[in-house]
């Protein structure tokens, strides 16, 4: 079910994960969390917080800084009847276990025909914003978003960071989640007690009629404070939160392109090849496409690792302002368009590098 | 026969009874012969992709396998023929994977380096060096968890000794003490490069000291010597005294694969080390100790055979998979 609260209290998106945990580990004995200083220490985000104390060594497993031995180990235990969750430290570090991740928890249960599951649960802290540069702020989803197997979400919110994680447990296939690091001290309502958040449903944050954005993460939140600034201008944007990365929500996106005519997608992964390029083919691929009155716009991280100077560092990813100036850009193409100027196949002098992914 | 007579007994004489050593030796046929048959398979062009043959490694496959149950789990590797045989998987079905028939363990996803049999404990081979070290690991955890008594065993190359993976994964077994034995079959090349020039250690097993466990070298040709080593490790691990790191020391008869022109090692040397085939040697084992005689032996042979025709006819009548499943089991459930 979705999450219907009868009673909501604010939580953290930190609070609403680790309550998660808890949830899961009080009820299944089959549950452990593994990571690196997730114990007396709390995880590097304070995540797990205090969960080693309610639960002890044999249940929140430290381990040593071994990324693909810890993972393998997660993947083995998952294959034999526990429901591990592994916490990296960081996201980028996810790297250092790709074989296991992408050549074992993605391949096994295809490759041995169906004989296994792999019930296995990731967490990954990302994103930029922190100061950490280039080794501790990337956004990934993308690379694991491409693996038949996995499946990748994406919370921006506590209330769907706790159905989301809730869900990932009971799913029995891997599932890897991406949390966005400046989110954590977020509050929001949270329901108490167990519920899910559906893996693959985009949730429409804001209804609009003028333009589309399809956002993820962090994004989400841009993308809303961005909306109320063009409705000061009478441009109605609808903000879809993508959630899950794999698979994707075609038809909550495709319905509202149907609608408004034109979108933007907005992340934080860097643009080229990513989750933007994916949502512009499907439309690209699909009868929405006949409804565009404009290009689909692209507002993803810069091409570039992400750099520590504040100045910089907010410059490689999309924030409220580009995006602003990207809808105005598109919207005003309507109002071009409305005055006959443009036919609508003729919109290429539009243009899209300037309202690229650096805007800040 | 009194105690001090025994003492000198082989190791597997001394502890398994005659059905039991006559399986052993039977499934070393077993797997000798699947392997000369799936060559000759590949060599007439009757399948695909390519195979890695452990031919010459047979006793470290049983010896290692025999003192598990069918809850014990293993992981293997791309040379897996020997490990799944040795855990009891059945032939025919093992071709059936061979061929890519809808009938074979993975229904044909899988293929020769992939043969995984979950209901004797074998969690499958692995096509990447070292990626199934921490998933033993992960099921020793889950044994150690859940309280099954049940061990795992991992069998790896003298190739993953130097993967960053091997390392990892015997460090976790030790600090968490875990019921896994760590079974390095050393058949001294990964690929074309021998082990004195990809290994700074003289001997794998030496890698143990680093990670405070036992490390033992046992010559892998050895029915009897592979058998005790596992066995006590296996022991070791059980009674909750944590891992071992077993090195059985073998030789690779054929080349790595398909692809192997034999460059990197001498034609004396292969026939120097055939000369240390473990099956005669074995065979030898069981006469000399009046357990099967040569006639036995003989008619050993003939059900092998007679056995591996069966599975070879099984899985050529066997249907292919349907293209319509291509993408069933990427998911457990369907995904939109």
């Amino acid at each position: 079910m979705d999450a219907s609260p009868t009673e909501t209290r604010n939580l953290s998106y930190a609070e609403a994960l680790r309550e998660a945990m808890d949830i899961a580990l009080e009820s299944d004995e089959r549950v452990i969390v593994m990571g690196e200083d997730i114990g007396v220490y709390g995880g590097a985000f304070q995540v797990t917080g205090d969960l080693f104390h309610k639960y002890g060594p044999e249940r929140i497993v430290e381990t040593p800084i071994s990324e693909l031995g810890g993972a393998g180990v997660a993947i083995g235990a998952a294959l034999t009847g526990l429901r591990p969750i592994f916490e990296f430290q960081f996201s980028d570090f996810a790297a250092l276990a790709m074989d296991q991740i992408v050549n074992q928890a993605a391949k096994l249960r295809y490759m041995l025909g169906g004989a296994v599951s792999v019930p296995v649960v990731m967490r990954l802290p990302s994103g930029s914003g922190t100061g950490a540069a280039a080794q501790h702020s990337q956004s990934l989803e993308a690379w694991l978003g491409h693996v038949p197997g996995l499946k990748v979400v994406q919370p921006s919110t506590p209330v769907d960071a706790k159905g989301l994680l809730l869900a990932a447990l009971d799913d029995p296939d891997p599932v890897i989640v991406f949390e966005h690091k400046l989110l954590y001290k977020m509050k929001g309502h949270v329901p108490p007690g167990h519920y899910t958040t559906k893996i693959g449903k985009a949730d429409v944050k804001r209804k609009g009629k003028d333009l589309t954005i399809v956002a993820t993460g962090i994004m989400v939140h841009k993308s809303l404070e961005a909306a109320e600034l063009l409705a000061l201008e009478e441009i109605d944007a609808e903000v879809i939160d993508l959630r899950t990365v794999r698979p994707i929500d075609k038809k909550t996106i495709l319905d509202s392109v149907r609608k408004t005519s034109r979108v933007i997608c907005v992340y934080e992964g860097v643009t080229t090849l990513g989750i933007g390029a994916e949502i512009s083919a499907m439309i690209a691929e699909s009868d929405a496409f006949d409804f565009l009155d404009g290009p689909i716009i692209r507002l993803g991280g810069t091409e570039c690792p992400i750099p520590f100077s504040p100045e910089l560092q907010k410059a490689a990813v999309p924030q409220v302002d580009g995006i602003v100036e990207a809808a105005q850009g598109l919207v005003g193409d309507r109002i071009r368009h409305a005055e006959g100027g443009h036919g609508n196949v003729h919109l290429r002098d539009f243009d899209v590098a300037s309202n690229g992914c650096a805007a800040g | 026969m009194h105690d001090g007579t025994r003492g000198n007994l082989p190791f597997a004489i001394r502890t398994y009874g005659p059905d039991k050593l006559k399986d052993a030796l039977r499934k070393m046929l077993l797997i000798r012969k699947f392997e000369e048959t799936a060559e000759q398979s590949y060599m007439r062009g009757l399948t695909h992709g390519t195979a890695h043959l452990s031919i010459g490694q047979e006793a470290s496959a049983v010896g290692a396998c025999i003192p598990l149950s069918d809850d014990d789990k293993i992981t293997s590797t791309h040379r897996g023929h020997g490990h799944c045989i040795a855990k009891g998987a059945d032939p025919a079905r093992m071709f059936a994977e061979f061929f890519g028939k809808e009938t074979g363990y993975c229904r044909g996803r899988g293929g020769s380096m992939h043969i995984a049999d979950i209901s004797k404990g074998n969690l499958g081979a692995n096509g990447i060096v070292g990626g199934g070290i921490p998933i033993a690991v992960g099921a020793a955890l889950s044994a150690k968890q859940l309280k099954t008594g049940t061990v795992a065993l991992s069998f790896f190359g003298d190739g993953a000794n130097n993967e960053g993976v091997f390392h990892e994964s015997l460090n976790m077994a030790s600090i968490w003490n875990l019921p896994v034995v760590f079974f390095c079959e050393n058949n001294q090349y990964g690929m074309s490069t021998s082990t004195a020039q990809s290994t700074a250690v003289k001997s794998i097993a030496d890698r143990a000291s680093a990670y405070s466990m036992p490390g033992v070298v046992v010559d892998g040709n050895d029915f009897s010597a592979v058998a005790e080593a596992s066995d006590k490790a296996v022991a070791r691990a059980r009674e909750g005294l944590g891992p071992t790191l077993v090195e059985s020391v073998t030789y690779r008869f054929r080349g790595h694969s398909r692809s192997d022109r034999n460059r990197y090692r001498t034609e004396e040397e292969i026939q120097e080390r055939m000369r240390q085939d473990p099956i005669p040697r074995m065979s030898e084992l069981l006469e000399s100790h009046g357990i099967t005689t040569r006639r036995e032996i003989e008619q050993l042979e003939l059900d092998v055979d007679r056995e591996i025709k069966a599975a070879m006819d099984f899985a050529d009548k066997s249907p292919t998979p349907s293209v319509a499943e291509l993408t069933s089991d990427v998911y457990a459930r369907e995904i939109a």
